[in-house]
């Protein structure tokens, strides 16, 4: 009774048509179906944020979603933004500002990144700590994080960015 | 760790998710956003025999102005809530509240349908269904019938919807002119569940109060009214003072748990503090709608 299915996704572009079982996690069909490691797997339930890609152009948890329910659907991962030698622009400001350190939270930190740049103005610094709230990570302390996206979004207007304290 | 095995369908229509409820005898799970479901399958806390996946029942995502009510299907996600014109306007508590739900990859997948029927004791949408007197719609094989939001939360994780029912629709009457509303939460942070929330509304006419609502979450088994406290405000001018006896006496109502996030006398010195927030909150724009 748990028969496996054919589903046809694009990720990053490229059709792939596999055949999977109804349990297998997104996270995992990344990963060891297609051999897309980019997406990293922490806690498995939600919490920590590494697993995120973006899914018919929103983010959303491969930890938290069966791979059978991609069939037909769009799946953008970290390995889409760019690679090694032609780094995308958020990418290559987490490296000019020292984002990360392991890296562990580094695939989830840019794909969270990348849907808030795409939806939200950014206006201010809070704006964009309350946008990663989902997404830990244990090195950095997250100022570097923040202003490699503020880096990307431009300044804030006067008198936002430089309120680093939030009260939440 | 990985979800055990299930087989997995998915249903297009209301009417074809109850059927397949029904010949499955209990052993099938609905899955909506899953952000609930999908912990519980990791955690192996589940292991239903069949997934029934509504994701593509189009007709169950909706937010709609029907008059003197908003009627919301129960696949809309927590983002389209947040994001809702229709929302912003006439329940923007609702709209208010939805920003402390959980995180922004969650809040593109979680619905309130599923948040309704998971019923997590600190969950934001089963006490604005209280708080607004919502009427939530449900659909099996024999049929469709609707409960009170006030019927339907039954203790943790557990509501009034049996194992061949799906929650269709969630229909909230528009507030009357001149109300005011209030949201206050304390969480350990942004997004995370609440270690205690509260929402309010209060209807003023002629500078006091007609009608208060206060309902709470995070502080008991399921969202509670604390009906004698908002029985103190009715025929008053909100004052200070009043204020803090409104307070004291919600505190005094609830027995919350303790647990590794907060102690039981932390959550109840919340409640005081969020209804007095909240209610002065709700004074507040109630005298400027009245105005
Ligand atoms: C890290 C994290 C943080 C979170 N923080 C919060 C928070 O702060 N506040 C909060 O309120 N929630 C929070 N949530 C939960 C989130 O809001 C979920 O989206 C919600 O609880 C369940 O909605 P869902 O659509 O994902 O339901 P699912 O997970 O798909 O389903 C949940 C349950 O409801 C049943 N069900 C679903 N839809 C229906 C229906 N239409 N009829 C009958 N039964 C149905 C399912 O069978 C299942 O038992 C959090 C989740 C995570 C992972
Ligand atoms: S692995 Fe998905 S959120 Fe942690
Ligand atoms: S860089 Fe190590 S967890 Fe974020």
């Amino acid at each position: 009774m748990t028969a496996s299915r054919t589903i046809t996704v694009t990720v990053n572009g490229r059709r792939y048509e596999r055949t999977v079982e109804p349990r297998l996690l997104l996270a995992d069909f990344l990963r060891h179906t297609l051999g897309l490691t980019g997406t990293h797997v922490g806690c498995e339930h939600g919490v920590c944020g590494a697993c995120t890609v973006i899914v018919d152009g929103d983010s959303v948890r491969a930890c938290l979603m069966f791979a059978v329910q991609l069939d037909g659907r769009t799946i953008e991962t970290v390995e889409g933004l760019g690679g090694p030698g032609k780094l995308n622009a958020l990418q290559e400001a987490f490296r000019a500002h020292h984002a990360l350190q392991c890296g562990f939270c580094t695939p989830g930190m840019l794909m969270t990144a990348t849907d808030l740049l795409r939806k939200r103005p950014l206006a201010t610094d809070d704006e964009i700590r309350d946008g990663l709230s989902g997404n830990l990570c244990r090195c950095t302390g997250y100022e570097h994080i923040v202003k490699a996206i503020r880096a990307v979004v431009g300044p804030a207007p006067s008198g936002t960015a430089a309120n680093a304290a939030t009260d939440d | 760790m990985k979800p055990p095995p299930f087989d997995y369908v998915v249903a297009d229509s209301v009417e074809a998710a109850v059927a397949l409820l029904g010949q499955s005898a209990g052993e099938a799970k609905i899955i909506a956003g899953g952000q609930s479901l999908v912990p519980m399958l990791n955690f192996r806390l589940l292991r239903p025999a069949l997934l029934v996946d509504i994701n593509a029942i189009a007709a169950l995502s909706f937010v709609e102005d029907a008059g003197h009510e908003i009627r919301i299907g129960a696949l809309t996600r927590h983002r389209q809530l947040e994001t809702s014109p229709v929302i912003a306007t006439h329940l923007p508590v609702i709209a208010e509240a939805m920003g402390h739900v959980a995180h922004l990859a969650i809040r593109n997948r979680g619905t309130i349908g599923g948040s309704l029927s998971h019923a997590d004791p600190a969950a934001e949408l089963p006490m604005l269904a209280l708080l607004l007197d919502a009427r939530l719609e449900i659909a099996s094989g024999g049929g469709r019938r609707d409960v009170a939001a006030g019927d339907f939360f039954r203790g943790a994780l557990s509501v009034a919807l049996d194992d061949g029912e799906l929650l269709t629709e969630i229909r909230i009457p528009k507030l009357p002119a001149a109300t005011g509303w209030g949201f206050a939460e304390v969480a350990r942070r942004h997004g995370d569940f609440a270690l205690a929330a509260i929402a309010t509304t209060l209807t003023v006419a002629d500078g006091t109060a007609v009608d208060a609502r206060i309902a709470m979450t995070g502080v008991a088994d399921r969202p509670l009214r604390a009906t004698v406290a908002e029985r103190l405000l009715l025929g008053q001018a909100v004052t200070a003072d009043l204020l803090e006896r409104v307070a004291a006496v919600a505190r005094e109502s609830v027995t919350p748990g303790s647990d590794v996030h907060a102690s039981a006398d932390y959550r109840r010195h919340l409640v005081g503090v969020l209804v007095r927030r909240a209610m002065d909150e709700a004074w507040r724009r109630a005298q400027r709608g009245a105005a």
